[in-house]
Protein backbone atom coordinates (compact mmCIF):
# COMPACT_ATOMS: atom_id res chain seq x y z
CA UNK A 1 0.00 0.00 0.00
CA UNK A 2 2.88 1.87 0.71
CA UNK A 3 4.57 1.67 -2.49
CA UNK A 4 1.67 2.21 -4.07
CA UNK A 5 1.06 5.56 -3.11
CA UNK A 6 4.55 6.29 -3.36
CA UNK A 7 4.73 5.24 -6.88
CA UNK A 8 1.49 7.15 -7.43
CA UNK A 9 3.30 10.71 -5.88
CA UNK A 10 6.10 10.49 -7.64
CA UNK A 11 4.04 9.51 -11.21
CA UNK A 12 2.20 12.45 -10.33
CA UNK A 13 5.38 14.95 -9.50
CA UNK A 14 6.78 13.15 -12.96
CA UNK A 15 3.84 15.01 -14.48
CA UNK A 16 3.28 17.41 -12.61
CA UNK A 17 2.23 20.12 -15.82
CA UNK A 18 0.14 17.52 -17.76
CA UNK A 19 -1.38 16.39 -14.53
CA UNK A 20 -2.61 20.40 -13.81
CA UNK A 21 -3.82 20.23 -17.40
CA UNK A 22 -5.84 17.85 -16.86
CA UNK A 23 -7.19 19.06 -13.42
CA UNK A 24 -7.85 22.34 -14.87
CA UNK A 25 -9.87 20.62 -18.13
CA UNK A 26 -12.03 18.28 -15.72
CA UNK A 27 -12.60 21.74 -13.85
CA UNK A 28 -13.96 24.01 -16.20
CA UNK A 29 -15.84 20.95 -17.94
CA UNK A 30 -17.26 20.04 -14.64
CA UNK A 31 -18.48 23.11 -13.80
CA UNK A 32 -20.13 23.63 -16.80
CA UNK A 33 -22.04 20.12 -16.86
CA UNK A 34 -22.89 21.20 -13.19
CA UNK A 35 -24.55 24.43 -14.00
CA UNK A 36 -25.85 22.59 -16.65
CA UNK A 37 -27.70 20.38 -14.18
CA UNK A 38 -28.43 23.38 -12.08
CA UNK A 39 -30.34 25.16 -14.74
CA UNK A 40 -32.38 22.03 -15.71
CA UNK A 41 -33.82 21.92 -12.23
CA UNK A 42 -34.14 25.38 -11.95
CA UNK A 43 -36.30 25.42 -15.23
CA UNK A 44 -38.03 22.52 -13.91
CA UNK A 45 -39.01 24.27 -11.11
CA UNK A 46 -40.42 27.50 -12.60
CA UNK A 47 -42.40 24.87 -14.85
CA UNK A 48 -43.89 23.21 -12.16
CA UNK A 49 -44.50 26.57 -10.57
CA UNK A 50 -46.01 28.80 -14.05
CA UNK A 51 -48.37 25.98 -14.98
CA UNK A 52 -49.43 24.99 -11.84
CA UNK A 53 -50.78 29.13 -11.68
CA UNK A 54 -51.84 28.93 -15.11
CA UNK A 55 -55.26 29.95 -15.22
CA UNK A 56 -57.44 30.93 -18.76
CA UNK A 57 -58.98 33.45 -19.34
CA UNK A 58 -61.76 34.02 -21.62
CA UNK A 59 -62.89 37.83 -21.86
CA UNK A 60 -66.15 37.99 -23.08
CA UNK A 61 -67.37 40.77 -25.78
CA UNK A 62 -68.07 44.10 -24.71
CA UNK A 63 -70.02 47.29 -26.75
CA UNK A 64 -66.94 49.50 -26.85
CA UNK A 65 -64.59 47.11 -28.48
CA UNK A 66 -65.80 47.00 -31.86
CA UNK A 67 -63.04 44.26 -32.87
CA UNK A 68 -61.97 41.07 -32.53
CA UNK A 69 -63.58 37.42 -31.54
CA UNK A 70 -66.73 36.56 -32.32
CA UNK A 71 -68.53 39.57 -31.33
CA UNK A 72 -71.47 41.55 -32.85
CA UNK A 73 -70.10 45.16 -33.80
CA UNK A 74 -71.54 47.57 -30.59
CA UNK A 75 -72.68 44.75 -28.70
CA UNK A 76 -72.15 43.04 -25.44
CA UNK A 77 -72.45 39.22 -24.66
CA UNK A 78 -76.20 38.27 -24.50
CA UNK A 79 -77.09 36.64 -21.30
CA UNK A 80 -77.87 33.50 -24.05
CA UNK A 81 -74.15 33.58 -25.06
CA UNK A 82 -72.85 33.94 -21.64
CA UNK A 83 -74.69 30.95 -20.37
CA UNK A 84 -73.65 28.79 -23.29
CA UNK A 85 -70.16 29.49 -22.43
CA UNK A 86 -70.13 28.78 -19.04
CA UNK A 87 -72.40 25.42 -19.79
CA UNK A 88 -69.56 24.45 -22.03
CA UNK A 89 -66.90 25.43 -19.09
CA UNK A 90 -68.56 23.94 -16.73
CA UNK A 91 -69.12 20.38 -18.49
CA UNK A 92 -65.64 20.11 -20.52
CA UNK A 93 -64.21 17.33 -17.25
CA UNK A 94 -60.18 19.34 -17.68
CA UNK A 95 -62.13 22.15 -15.37
CA UNK A 96 -61.22 22.52 -12.12
CA UNK A 97 -62.91 25.49 -11.02
CA UNK A 98 -64.69 28.75 -13.18
CA UNK A 99 -65.13 31.89 -11.82
CA UNK A 100 -66.89 34.81 -13.54
CA UNK A 101 -65.92 38.35 -12.80
CA UNK A 102 -67.96 40.89 -14.28
CA UNK A 103 -66.36 44.24 -15.65
CA UNK A 104 -67.00 46.00 -12.35
CA UNK A 105 -65.46 43.53 -10.25
CA UNK A 106 -62.28 43.25 -13.05
CA UNK A 107 -62.75 47.32 -13.10
CA UNK A 108 -62.18 47.35 -9.14
CA UNK A 109 -58.80 45.11 -9.42
CA UNK A 110 -57.70 46.82 -11.75
CA UNK A 111 -57.92 50.06 -9.83
CA UNK A 112 -56.88 48.32 -6.74
CA UNK A 113 -53.57 46.94 -8.58
CA UNK A 114 -52.58 49.99 -10.06
CA UNK A 115 -53.79 52.59 -6.97
CA UNK A 116 -50.78 54.35 -6.72
CA UNK A 117 -49.54 54.70 -10.76
CA UNK A 118 -50.66 57.09 -13.48
CA UNK A 119 -51.96 53.54 -15.03
CA UNK A 120 -55.37 53.54 -13.57
CA UNK A 121 -56.65 56.60 -15.30
CA UNK A 122 -55.78 54.87 -18.70
CA UNK A 123 -58.59 52.23 -18.81
CA UNK A 124 -62.52 53.86 -18.08
CA UNK A 125 -65.24 51.56 -16.78
CA UNK A 126 -67.03 50.64 -20.30
CA UNK A 127 -63.64 49.31 -21.45
CA UNK A 128 -63.44 46.49 -18.95
CA UNK A 129 -64.55 43.12 -19.39
CA UNK A 130 -66.96 40.63 -17.96
CA UNK A 131 -64.32 37.46 -17.91
CA UNK A 132 -64.48 33.52 -16.87
CA UNK A 133 -61.30 32.26 -15.05
CA UNK A 134 -60.87 29.00 -15.55
CA UNK A 135 -58.42 26.62 -13.99
CA UNK A 136 -57.76 23.28 -15.30
CA UNK A 137 -56.88 19.93 -13.40
CA UNK A 138 -53.75 19.53 -15.54
CA UNK A 139 -52.55 22.84 -16.57
CA UNK A 140 -50.80 21.21 -19.35
CA UNK A 141 -54.28 20.02 -21.03
CA UNK A 142 -55.08 23.58 -22.17
CA UNK A 143 -55.77 23.15 -25.91
CA UNK A 144 -59.16 21.34 -26.19
CA UNK A 145 -61.02 23.72 -24.37
CA UNK A 146 -59.14 26.88 -25.51
CA UNK A 147 -60.23 25.52 -28.85
CA UNK A 148 -63.89 24.95 -28.36
CA UNK A 149 -64.00 28.28 -26.46
CA UNK A 150 -62.78 29.90 -30.00
CA UNK A 151 -65.51 29.18 -31.61
CA UNK A 152 -68.12 30.06 -29.74
CA UNK A 153 -70.33 33.68 -30.24
CA UNK A 154 -69.44 36.22 -27.23
CA UNK A 155 -66.23 35.16 -26.65
CA UNK A 156 -63.73 37.96 -27.59
CA UNK A 157 -60.24 36.67 -26.77
CA UNK A 158 -58.90 34.24 -24.44
CA UNK A 159 -56.05 35.09 -23.04
CA UNK A 160 -53.42 31.69 -22.21
CA UNK A 161 -49.90 32.20 -20.49
CA UNK A 162 -48.99 29.19 -22.09
CA UNK A 163 -48.29 30.80 -25.06
CA UNK A 164 -46.32 33.41 -23.45
CA UNK A 165 -44.48 30.70 -21.53
CA UNK A 166 -43.56 28.00 -23.70
CA UNK A 167 -41.34 29.78 -26.01
CA UNK A 168 -39.76 31.00 -23.05
CA UNK A 169 -39.32 27.93 -21.85
CA UNK A 170 -38.34 26.31 -24.90
CA UNK A 171 -35.16 28.71 -24.98
CA UNK A 172 -34.34 28.42 -21.31
CA UNK A 173 -34.41 24.09 -22.18
CA UNK A 174 -32.24 25.12 -25.49
CA UNK A 175 -29.70 27.14 -23.06
CA UNK A 176 -29.49 24.17 -20.67
CA UNK A 177 -29.04 21.63 -22.99
CA UNK A 178 -26.12 23.40 -25.27
CA UNK A 179 -24.16 24.20 -21.42
CA UNK A 180 -24.56 20.32 -21.10
CA UNK A 181 -23.38 19.22 -24.58
CA UNK A 182 -20.45 21.78 -24.56
CA UNK A 183 -19.61 20.74 -21.33
CA UNK A 184 -19.34 17.27 -22.44
CA UNK A 185 -17.33 17.97 -25.37
CA UNK A 186 -15.07 19.13 -22.80
CA UNK A 187 -15.32 16.16 -20.54
CA UNK A 188 -14.63 14.11 -23.93
CA UNK A 189 -11.28 16.11 -24.00
CA UNK A 190 -10.74 15.40 -20.46
CA UNK A 191 -10.58 12.08 -20.72
CA UNK A 192 -8.64 11.82 -23.96
CA UNK A 193 -6.09 13.76 -22.28
CA UNK A 194 -6.35 11.22 -19.22
CA UNK A 195 -5.86 8.68 -21.56
CA UNK A 196 -2.82 10.27 -23.62
CA UNK A 197 -1.50 10.91 -19.86
CA UNK A 198 -1.35 7.38 -19.01
CA UNK A 199 -0.19 6.33 -22.30
CA UNK A 200 2.58 8.75 -22.73
CA UNK A 201 3.24 7.57 -18.68
CA UNK A 202 3.58 3.87 -19.61
CA UNK A 203 5.96 4.40 -21.96
CA UNK A 204 8.27 6.64 -19.50
CA UNK A 205 7.91 3.70 -16.72
CA UNK A 206 8.05 0.72 -19.40
CA UNK A 207 10.79 -0.64 -18.00
CA UNK A 208 9.76 -0.98 -14.19
CA UNK A 209 6.33 -2.53 -16.11
CA UNK A 210 8.63 -4.94 -17.22
CA UNK A 211 10.52 -5.97 -14.33
CA UNK A 212 6.59 -5.86 -12.32
CA UNK A 213 5.10 -8.14 -14.65
CA UNK A 214 8.46 -10.51 -14.62
CA UNK A 215 8.40 -10.73 -10.58
CA UNK A 216 4.89 -11.75 -11.04
CA UNK A 217 3.44 -8.35 -9.64
CA UNK A 218 -0.67 -8.33 -9.45
CA UNK A 219 -2.39 -6.04 -12.27
CA UNK A 220 -3.39 -4.58 -9.38
CA UNK A 221 0.00 -3.49 -8.20
CA UNK A 222 0.80 -2.45 -12.05
CA UNK A 223 -2.49 -0.54 -12.65
CA UNK A 224 -2.69 0.82 -9.10
CA UNK A 225 -0.56 3.78 -9.44
CA UNK A 226 -1.77 4.67 -12.90
CA UNK A 227 -5.62 4.47 -11.58
CA UNK A 228 -4.78 6.65 -8.75
CA UNK A 229 -3.13 9.06 -10.29
CA UNK A 230 -6.13 9.85 -12.70
CA UNK A 231 -8.39 9.49 -9.77
CA UNK A 232 -6.98 11.99 -8.21
CA UNK A 233 -6.46 14.25 -10.80
CA UNK A 234 -10.25 13.78 -11.80
CA UNK A 235 -11.70 13.88 -8.29
CA UNK A 236 -9.38 17.20 -7.33
CA UNK A 237 -11.07 18.73 -10.94
CA UNK A 238 -14.58 17.92 -9.49
CA UNK A 239 -12.97 19.67 -6.14
CA UNK A 240 -12.25 22.47 -7.70
CA UNK A 241 -15.48 22.17 -9.98
CA UNK A 242 -18.17 21.56 -6.77
CA UNK A 243 -16.42 24.78 -5.05
CA UNK A 244 -17.11 27.02 -8.24
CA UNK A 245 -20.82 25.54 -8.69
CA UNK A 246 -21.85 25.93 -4.75
CA UNK A 247 -19.74 29.48 -4.85
CA UNK A 248 -22.38 30.10 -8.39
CA UNK A 249 -25.18 28.89 -6.54
CA UNK A 250 -24.61 30.86 -3.02
CA UNK A 251 -23.64 34.10 -5.18
CA UNK A 252 -26.23 33.83 -7.56
CA UNK A 253 -29.30 32.05 -7.00
CA UNK A 254 -29.18 32.73 -2.85
CA UNK A 255 -27.50 36.16 -2.29
CA UNK A 256 -29.25 37.66 -5.42
CA UNK A 257 -31.36 36.30 -7.15
CA UNK A 258 -33.37 34.71 -4.14
CA UNK A 259 -33.54 38.21 -2.41
CA UNK A 260 -34.84 40.13 -5.50
CA UNK A 261 -37.20 38.11 -7.17
CA UNK A 262 -38.74 36.55 -3.73
CA UNK A 263 -41.78 35.27 -5.78
CA UNK A 264 -40.22 32.76 -7.65
CA UNK A 265 -39.14 29.19 -6.63
CA UNK A 266 -35.12 29.04 -6.69
CA UNK A 267 -33.35 25.69 -6.95
CA UNK A 268 -31.07 25.39 -2.84
CA UNK A 269 -28.95 23.18 -1.47
CA UNK A 270 -30.80 20.06 -2.31
CA UNK A 271 -30.60 20.71 -5.90
CA UNK A 272 -26.76 21.98 -5.85
CA UNK A 273 -25.78 18.60 -3.63
CA UNK A 274 -27.43 16.94 -6.47
CA UNK A 275 -25.39 18.04 -9.05
CA UNK A 276 -22.06 18.16 -7.29
CA UNK A 277 -22.68 14.21 -7.04
CA UNK A 278 -23.55 13.91 -10.72
CA UNK A 279 -20.24 15.53 -11.15
CA UNK A 280 -18.00 13.51 -9.05
CA UNK A 281 -19.68 10.45 -10.78
CA UNK A 282 -18.84 11.52 -13.94
CA UNK A 283 -15.17 12.15 -12.72
CA UNK A 284 -14.39 8.93 -11.67
CA UNK A 285 -16.08 7.27 -14.85
CA UNK A 286 -14.14 9.61 -16.94
CA UNK A 287 -10.55 9.39 -15.09
CA UNK A 288 -10.67 5.15 -14.69
CA UNK A 289 -12.47 4.10 -18.07
CA UNK A 290 -9.59 6.41 -19.94
CA UNK A 291 -7.08 4.93 -18.05
CA UNK A 292 -7.90 1.16 -18.28
CA UNK A 293 -7.81 1.51 -21.98
CA UNK A 294 -4.79 3.03 -22.37
CA UNK A 295 -3.05 0.71 -19.78
CA UNK A 296 -4.59 -2.43 -21.05
CA UNK A 297 -2.11 -3.94 -22.83
CA UNK A 298 0.23 -3.80 -19.40
CA UNK A 299 -2.61 -6.45 -18.17
CA UNK A 300 -1.58 -8.93 -20.94
CA UNK A 301 1.50 -10.96 -21.02
CA UNK B 1 10.41 -29.12 -11.78
CA UNK B 2 10.11 -28.14 -15.15
CA UNK B 3 8.53 -30.66 -17.26
CA UNK B 4 8.21 -30.55 -21.46
CA UNK B 5 6.21 -32.70 -23.64
CA UNK B 6 6.32 -32.39 -27.41
CA UNK B 7 6.55 -28.38 -26.99
CA UNK B 8 6.74 -26.73 -30.31
CA UNK B 9 6.42 -22.90 -30.77
CA UNK B 10 6.07 -21.09 -34.04
CA UNK B 11 6.15 -17.39 -34.14
CA UNK B 12 3.13 -15.58 -35.95
CA UNK B 13 3.57 -15.27 -39.40
CA UNK B 14 6.28 -17.51 -39.36
CA UNK B 15 6.80 -20.81 -40.91
CA UNK B 16 9.66 -22.51 -39.54
CA UNK B 17 9.74 -23.71 -35.57
CA UNK B 18 11.34 -21.55 -32.97
CA UNK B 19 11.00 -24.71 -30.82
CA UNK B 20 10.44 -28.24 -32.25
CA UNK B 21 9.23 -31.31 -30.49
CA UNK B 22 11.16 -30.73 -27.61
CA UNK B 23 10.88 -33.02 -25.00
CA UNK B 24 12.73 -31.70 -21.57
CA UNK B 25 12.24 -32.93 -17.97
CA UNK B 26 14.81 -30.79 -15.49
CA UNK B 27 14.60 -32.22 -11.56
CA UNK B 28 14.75 -30.14 -8.63
CA UNK B 29 17.76 -28.31 -7.55
CA UNK B 30 19.44 -29.25 -10.89
CA UNK B 31 21.69 -26.91 -12.60
CA UNK B 32 21.28 -26.97 -16.35
CA UNK B 33 23.47 -24.98 -19.11
CA UNK B 34 21.26 -24.50 -22.23
CA UNK B 35 23.71 -23.88 -25.04
CA UNK B 36 23.36 -23.38 -29.00
CA UNK B 37 23.86 -20.48 -31.79
CA UNK B 38 21.80 -17.40 -31.73
CA UNK B 39 18.25 -18.25 -32.84
CA UNK B 40 18.55 -21.63 -31.79
CA UNK B 41 15.46 -21.31 -29.37
CA UNK B 42 17.23 -21.03 -25.97
CA UNK B 43 15.67 -17.80 -25.09
CA UNK B 44 12.36 -18.52 -26.55
CA UNK B 45 12.57 -21.79 -23.88
CA UNK B 46 12.88 -19.58 -21.22
CA UNK B 47 10.14 -17.33 -22.35
CA UNK B 48 7.68 -20.37 -22.32
CA UNK B 49 8.55 -21.41 -18.92
CA UNK B 50 7.99 -17.59 -17.70
CA UNK B 51 4.61 -18.15 -19.51
CA UNK B 52 5.37 -14.77 -21.43
CA UNK B 53 4.70 -17.16 -24.91
CA UNK B 54 1.96 -20.19 -24.92
CA UNK B 55 3.78 -23.48 -26.44
CA UNK B 56 2.00 -23.87 -30.35
CA UNK B 57 1.71 -27.46 -29.33
CA UNK B 58 2.49 -29.63 -26.49
CA UNK B 59 2.52 -29.29 -22.87
CA UNK B 60 4.72 -27.37 -20.44
CA UNK B 61 4.89 -27.94 -16.02
CA UNK B 62 6.34 -25.67 -14.12
CA UNK B 63 6.71 -26.12 -10.43
CA UNK B 64 3.60 -28.62 -10.83
CA UNK B 65 1.47 -26.67 -12.62
CA UNK B 66 0.31 -26.60 -16.54
CA UNK B 67 1.35 -23.42 -17.86
CA UNK B 68 -0.36 -23.33 -20.95
CA UNK B 69 -3.51 -24.22 -18.97
CA UNK B 70 -2.88 -21.13 -16.65
CA UNK B 71 -5.71 -18.56 -16.91
CA UNK B 72 -3.99 -14.81 -16.89
CA UNK B 73 -4.53 -13.95 -13.23
CA UNK B 74 -2.84 -16.96 -12.22
CA UNK B 75 0.63 -15.67 -14.21
CA UNK B 76 2.10 -13.50 -11.41
CA UNK B 77 2.18 -16.47 -8.74
CA UNK B 78 4.11 -18.50 -11.69
CA UNK B 79 6.58 -15.76 -11.82
CA UNK B 80 6.92 -15.46 -8.47
CA UNK B 81 8.42 -19.18 -8.00
CA UNK B 82 10.49 -17.70 -10.83
CA UNK B 83 13.69 -15.22 -10.75
CA UNK B 84 15.15 -14.40 -14.14
CA UNK B 85 18.21 -12.56 -14.97
CA UNK B 86 19.33 -11.51 -18.43
CA UNK B 87 22.32 -10.36 -20.26
CA UNK B 88 21.26 -6.40 -20.03
CA UNK B 89 20.95 -6.49 -16.15
CA UNK B 90 17.45 -4.78 -16.45
CA UNK B 91 17.93 -2.55 -13.42
CA UNK B 92 16.17 0.99 -12.76
CA UNK B 93 18.51 3.45 -13.08
CA UNK B 94 16.84 6.24 -10.61
CA UNK B 95 16.90 3.24 -8.06
CA UNK B 96 19.53 2.68 -5.53
CA UNK B 97 20.84 -0.93 -5.27
CA UNK B 98 18.99 -1.37 -2.22
CA UNK B 99 15.73 0.14 -3.46
CA UNK B 100 16.49 -2.07 -6.90
CA UNK B 101 16.37 -5.41 -4.97
CA UNK B 102 13.64 -4.01 -2.93
CA UNK B 103 11.44 -3.04 -5.50
CA UNK B 104 10.61 -6.96 -6.72
CA UNK B 105 9.22 -7.08 -2.74
CA UNK B 106 7.48 -4.29 -2.88
CA UNK B 107 5.58 -4.87 -5.80
CA UNK B 108 4.21 -7.92 -5.08
CA UNK B 109 2.73 -6.35 -1.96
CA UNK B 110 5.57 -7.84 0.83
CA UNK B 111 5.60 -6.12 4.14
CA UNK B 112 8.18 -3.51 4.93
CA UNK B 113 9.54 -5.27 8.42
CA UNK B 114 10.32 -8.61 5.74
CA UNK B 115 12.24 -6.43 3.07
CA UNK B 116 14.72 -4.33 5.13
CA UNK B 117 15.61 -7.74 6.62
CA UNK B 118 15.83 -9.79 3.02
CA UNK B 119 17.05 -7.21 1.02
CA UNK B 120 20.01 -6.83 3.12
CA UNK B 121 20.76 -10.19 3.56
CA UNK B 122 20.81 -11.02 -0.22
CA UNK B 123 22.96 -8.14 -1.06
CA UNK B 124 25.24 -9.35 1.23
CA UNK B 125 24.81 -13.14 0.04
CA UNK B 126 25.84 -11.38 -3.61
CA UNK B 127 28.59 -9.47 -2.22
CA UNK B 128 27.59 -5.97 -2.25
CA UNK B 129 26.36 -5.27 1.46
CA UNK B 130 28.89 -1.86 1.23
CA UNK B 131 26.90 -1.11 -1.94
CA UNK B 132 23.48 -0.86 -1.28
CA UNK B 133 22.98 2.87 -1.23
CA UNK B 134 24.88 3.47 -4.46
CA UNK B 135 23.03 3.52 -8.34
CA UNK B 136 23.37 1.54 -10.73
CA UNK B 137 25.47 3.60 -13.40
CA UNK B 138 28.10 4.18 -9.81
CA UNK B 139 28.75 -0.18 -10.25
CA UNK B 140 30.89 -1.90 -12.55
CA UNK B 141 29.38 -4.31 -15.03
CA UNK B 142 29.96 -7.01 -12.39
CA UNK B 143 28.64 -5.71 -9.54
CA UNK B 144 25.09 -4.55 -12.01
CA UNK B 145 24.79 -8.22 -12.48
CA UNK B 146 24.93 -8.99 -9.07
CA UNK B 147 22.28 -6.87 -8.25
CA UNK B 148 20.15 -8.36 -11.07
CA UNK B 149 20.95 -11.97 -9.16
CA UNK B 150 20.45 -10.29 -5.92
CA UNK B 151 16.57 -9.03 -7.45
CA UNK B 152 15.76 -12.61 -8.97
CA UNK B 153 16.91 -14.32 -5.95
CA UNK B 154 15.28 -12.34 -3.10
CA UNK B 155 12.24 -13.98 -3.15
CA UNK B 156 13.51 -17.33 -2.96
CA UNK B 157 12.37 -18.68 -6.12
CA UNK B 158 12.10 -22.30 -6.84
CA UNK B 159 13.55 -21.66 -10.29
CA UNK B 160 16.50 -19.44 -11.42
CA UNK B 161 16.33 -18.89 -15.36
CA UNK B 162 19.40 -17.04 -16.63
CA UNK B 163 19.67 -15.87 -20.35
CA UNK B 164 23.28 -15.54 -21.01
CA UNK B 165 23.93 -13.39 -17.85
CA UNK B 166 28.17 -13.40 -18.53
CA UNK B 167 27.39 -12.65 -22.04
CA UNK B 168 28.44 -8.79 -21.32
CA UNK B 169 31.11 -9.37 -18.75
CA UNK B 170 35.00 -10.22 -19.30
CA UNK B 171 35.71 -13.98 -18.21
CA UNK B 172 37.03 -12.69 -14.40
CA UNK B 173 33.94 -11.56 -13.24
CA UNK B 174 31.93 -13.87 -15.53
CA UNK B 175 33.51 -16.41 -13.06
CA UNK B 176 32.26 -14.68 -10.02
CA UNK B 177 28.97 -14.66 -11.15
CA UNK B 178 29.08 -18.47 -12.40
CA UNK B 179 30.52 -19.06 -8.42
CA UNK B 180 27.23 -16.98 -7.12
CA UNK B 181 24.60 -19.31 -9.52
CA UNK B 182 26.59 -22.29 -8.28
CA UNK B 183 25.85 -20.94 -4.66
CA UNK B 184 22.19 -20.33 -5.49
CA UNK B 185 21.77 -23.58 -6.97
CA UNK B 186 22.77 -25.68 -3.93
CA UNK B 187 20.33 -23.83 -1.86
CA UNK B 188 17.90 -26.18 -3.66
CA UNK B 189 17.00 -23.65 -6.11
CA UNK B 190 16.66 -25.37 -9.95
CA UNK B 191 19.16 -22.97 -11.93
CA UNK B 192 19.05 -22.68 -16.06
CA UNK B 193 21.61 -20.69 -17.74
CA UNK B 194 21.58 -19.89 -21.37
CA UNK B 195 24.85 -19.25 -22.28
CA UNK B 196 27.79 -19.17 -25.47
CA UNK B 197 30.80 -19.34 -22.50
CA UNK B 198 32.38 -22.96 -23.45
CA UNK B 199 35.26 -22.17 -21.00
CA UNK B 200 32.71 -21.83 -18.00
CA UNK B 201 30.64 -24.90 -19.38
CA UNK B 202 33.20 -26.79 -19.90
CA UNK B 203 34.69 -25.96 -15.98
CA UNK B 204 31.70 -26.58 -14.11
CA UNK B 205 30.48 -30.09 -15.34
CA UNK B 206 27.05 -29.98 -15.30
CA UNK B 207 24.02 -30.84 -17.36
CA UNK B 208 24.39 -29.52 -20.69
CA UNK B 209 21.53 -29.66 -23.16
CA UNK B 210 22.00 -27.65 -26.80
CA UNK B 211 19.62 -26.63 -29.41
CA UNK B 212 19.77 -26.52 -32.85
CA UNK B 213 17.14 -25.17 -34.90
CA UNK B 214 14.69 -25.43 -32.39
CA UNK B 215 15.76 -29.33 -31.83
CA UNK B 216 17.38 -30.51 -29.09
CA UNK B 217 19.97 -32.17 -30.48
CA UNK B 218 22.10 -32.97 -27.32
CA UNK B 219 20.75 -33.51 -23.60
CA UNK B 220 24.51 -34.83 -21.70
CA UNK B 221 24.54 -35.48 -17.64
CA UNK B 222 28.11 -34.03 -17.27
CA UNK B 223 28.57 -32.28 -20.34
CA UNK B 224 31.02 -30.34 -22.02
CA UNK B 225 29.87 -27.26 -23.89
CA UNK B 226 30.71 -29.28 -27.54
CA UNK B 227 32.14 -28.74 -30.57
CA UNK B 228 33.94 -25.13 -30.45
CA UNK B 229 35.46 -23.06 -33.06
Amino acid sequence: MRHLLSETWSGLRRNVGITLAVVMTMWVSLSLFGAGLIAAQQVNLFKGEWYDKIEITVYLCTAKLQTGGNCDPGQDATDEQKDQIHDAIEKNPEVLKVEYQSKEEAYEEFLNVFKDSPIKDSLTLEEMQDNYRVKLVDPQQYQGLVSQLKLMRGVQKIQDLHQILEPVFKWLGALQWGTIALSIVLLLAAALQIGTTIRMATFTRGREIGIMRLVGASNFHIMGPFLLESLIAGLVGAFLASGTLVFGVWFIILRNAQRGLEAFRWVGWTETWIAVGAMVLVAIILSIIPTIISARRYLRV
Amino acid sequence: MIRFEEVSRIYDGQTRAALANVNIEIEKGEFVFLVGGSGSGKSTLMKLILREYRPTTGRIYVAGKDVAALPERKIPALRREIGMVSQDFRLLPGKTVFENVAFALQVIGKPRSLIRKVVPETLEMVGLADKMGRRPDELSGGEQQRVAVARAFVNHPKILLADEPTGNLDPETSVGIMKLLDRINRSETTVVMATHDWAMVDQMRKRVVELESGHVIRDQARGIYGARA
